[in-house]
């Protein structure tokens, strides 16, 4: 029986616990982000944002979810009631298992695997189940052309993203995620990070991330003004409530990985003394809260993307050049003797 | 290890019957989605047997890729199910008769399999090295030495088919109006516009 302890179930009430210590933050941090969204935009359109429930705010998130919460779930007549509440369990649980290869730290991973680059596109590829699901089974037009939209949309931008990936990896020389943080350590401290050497990849990685996460000036699958709310038209309730934390909790990752790829993870920015001693997790909670602002900061100031040009920036402008790309970096890393081993 | 154990026989019972459902499933959009519980299952084998990469690549290219798409057409596809089972009756003895065909090519292709003397030799060499290469840069090792040209040669094949598939169904339409993305940027206040005084009454 101690065996058994020592073998089977001490392990597992670890890793159980090791996801708990992911995913109870990372669930803060989406209610925090909503809040983080709507204080910004505010601000750029000379508001106040929400202040009333607590100080500045703050609990906002807790009494719009405590409302989603008492709500009551429909499930329309026509729709197919499985289908229908499982949708929204597959974007919420796909946003979080992800996280699982995310290294916030140096060593603070829960699965340190080889492939962590593929288990991350893996992932990222599936998100559109859920939506897709979504818009079939409620049996309504709205959501049904929405969910069309969104699933041409993630899959005609994921092909740049793998190729973005591709690049990275050929510059790292593994696909682990930990080793790819390593691979930016150096002297130069901020400049070594992949960002600046393949800085078209870094901005082609950051719109593709925004039209993977269906936000503006992407967020044609939820144009209000045509689809109502696309897919999500028949939810309420906490189904709803799943796929919007669903959402958030992609923006995140999608910044977190964006992060691990070109911004140096837990790297500090410089080699000084004051740097170092603040703890890696917090630079990587700064470099995902800079890119989040960037999301909320082009909600606030772009227009909606018509959808024929959506589908030629992705296909036609982005696909052509980050091909290009990676036989160029591969190229240049051939020739220059600079692979790594 | 008991737990991988009971892992490859739950992952191996629900892959085979996700398979069963796929066939007998009324609805074709939950064949997909079974189809899709089937690759997840055979992904996770995979991954028992230590070979993650390709797992991974199964989950990215099937499940990732070309289920949607299935699921894309069928979702889309307008299908009357009281007309599918009409002609159930109808096609039976030529669909039976199919599938007998196909099971006695393969009673007498298994029982008359056998390995090449070359095949038993090869197999007795290569033992899966055990080196502290991961399984990725193994693949890779083979793949873009040994295996380069017939690598190349299925690049080439599937670049085939896509330029043919784009070729089968890309009609060009004449009349109709596009945007020219590089004309609007290149246009000019001055060539576009012109800024005219118009007096009271007259009109342009």
């Amino acid at each position: 029986m101690a065996e058994f302890w020592d073998i089977y179930l001490l392990p597992a009430l670890i890793i159980i616990g090791q996801i708990l210590l992911i995913v109870v933050p990372l669930l803060v941090a989406v209610a925090y982000l909503t809040l983080y969204e709507r204080k910004v935009m505010a601000v750029m359109q000379l508001r106040k944002g929400p202040n009333v429930v607590g100080p500045f705010g703050l609990l906002q998130p807790l009494a719009d979810g405590a409302k989603l919460f008492f709500k009551e779930t429909v499930v329309p007549t026509g729709a197919n009631k499985v289908l229908f509440l499982l949708a929204p369990m597959v974007t919420f649980i796909l946003s979080l298992i992800a996280w699982a290869v995310i290294p916030f730290d140096e060593g603070w991973v829960l699965a340190d695997i080889n492939v962590g680059g593929l288990y991350l596109f893996a992932i990222s590829s599936l998100g559109v189940y859920g939506i897709i699901v979504a818009g079939w089974a409620s049996n309504s037009r709205y959501p049904f052309l929405g969910a069309l939209r969104s699933a041409a949309q993630m899959v005609s931008y994921e092909v740049s993203i793998g190729f973005v990936i591709v690049t990275v990896l050929l510059c790292a020389g593994t696909l682990n995620l930990s080793g790819i943080v390593e691979s930016q350590k150096g002297d130069l401290g901020l400049l070594n990070w992949w960002f600046v050497p393949l800085f078209p990849m870094f901005i082609i990685f950051f719109i593709s991330i925004l039209a993977e996460t269906n936000r503006h000036p992407f967020d044609l699958p939820e144009a209000e003004a045509e689809l109502v709310a696309g897919y999500q038209t028949e939810y309420s309730s906490m189904a709803f409530a799943l796929f919007f934390l669903g959402e958030y909790a992609n923006m995140i990752l999608m910044s977190g990985i964006c992060t691990v790829l070109f911004l140096g993870g837990w790297l500090p920015p410089a080699d000084w003394a004051i740097f170092t001693w603040i703890p890696g997790i917090i630079w990587f909670g700064v470099k995902i809260a800079i890119l989040l602002f960037v999301f909320i900061w082009v909600r606030a100031t772009l227009p909606r993307y018509r959808y024929d040009q959506l589908m030629r920036l992705g296909w036609k402008v982005f696909l052509p050049f980050s091909l290009l790309w990676v036989v160029v970096t591969a190229g240049f890393l051939v020739y220059f003797d600079m692979v790594p081993a | 290890m008991i737990i991988s154990t009971i892992a490859f026989y739950l992952f191996a019972a629900m892959t085979i019957a996700s398979a069963f459902m796929v066939i007998s499933a009324k609805n074709p959009v939950h064949s997909v989605l079974y189809l899709i519980l089937a690759f997840f299952n055979s992904a996770a084998l995979f991954v028992l047997l230590g070979a993650e990469f390709i797992a991974m690549i199964l989950v990215v290219v099937y499940v990732g890729a070309v289920a949607v798409l299935f699921l894309f057409v069928v979702m889309m596809l307008d299908i009357n199910f009281a007309e599918l089972r009409q002609g159930f009756l109808q096609y039976l003895p030529i669909g039976g008769l199919i599938g007998l065909i196909l099971l006695i090519e393969l009673i007498l292709v298994v029982s008359g399999w056998a390995l090449s003397p070359e095949a038993i030799q090869v197999g007795s060499q290569v033992a899966p090295v055990m080196t502290d290469l991961t399984n990725t840069e193994q693949i890779g090792q083979v793949i873009y030495t040994e295996y380069a040209y017939l690598f190349q040669i299925a690049g080439m094949i599937l670049l085939v088919a896509m330029i043919g598939a784009i070729v089968l169904t890309n009609r060009s339409r004449p009349g109709v109006r596009k945007q020219n993305i590089a004309r609007q940027v290149y246009r000019r206040p001055e060539e576009s516009m012109a800024v005219r005084k118009v007096e009271p009454g007259q009109g342009v």
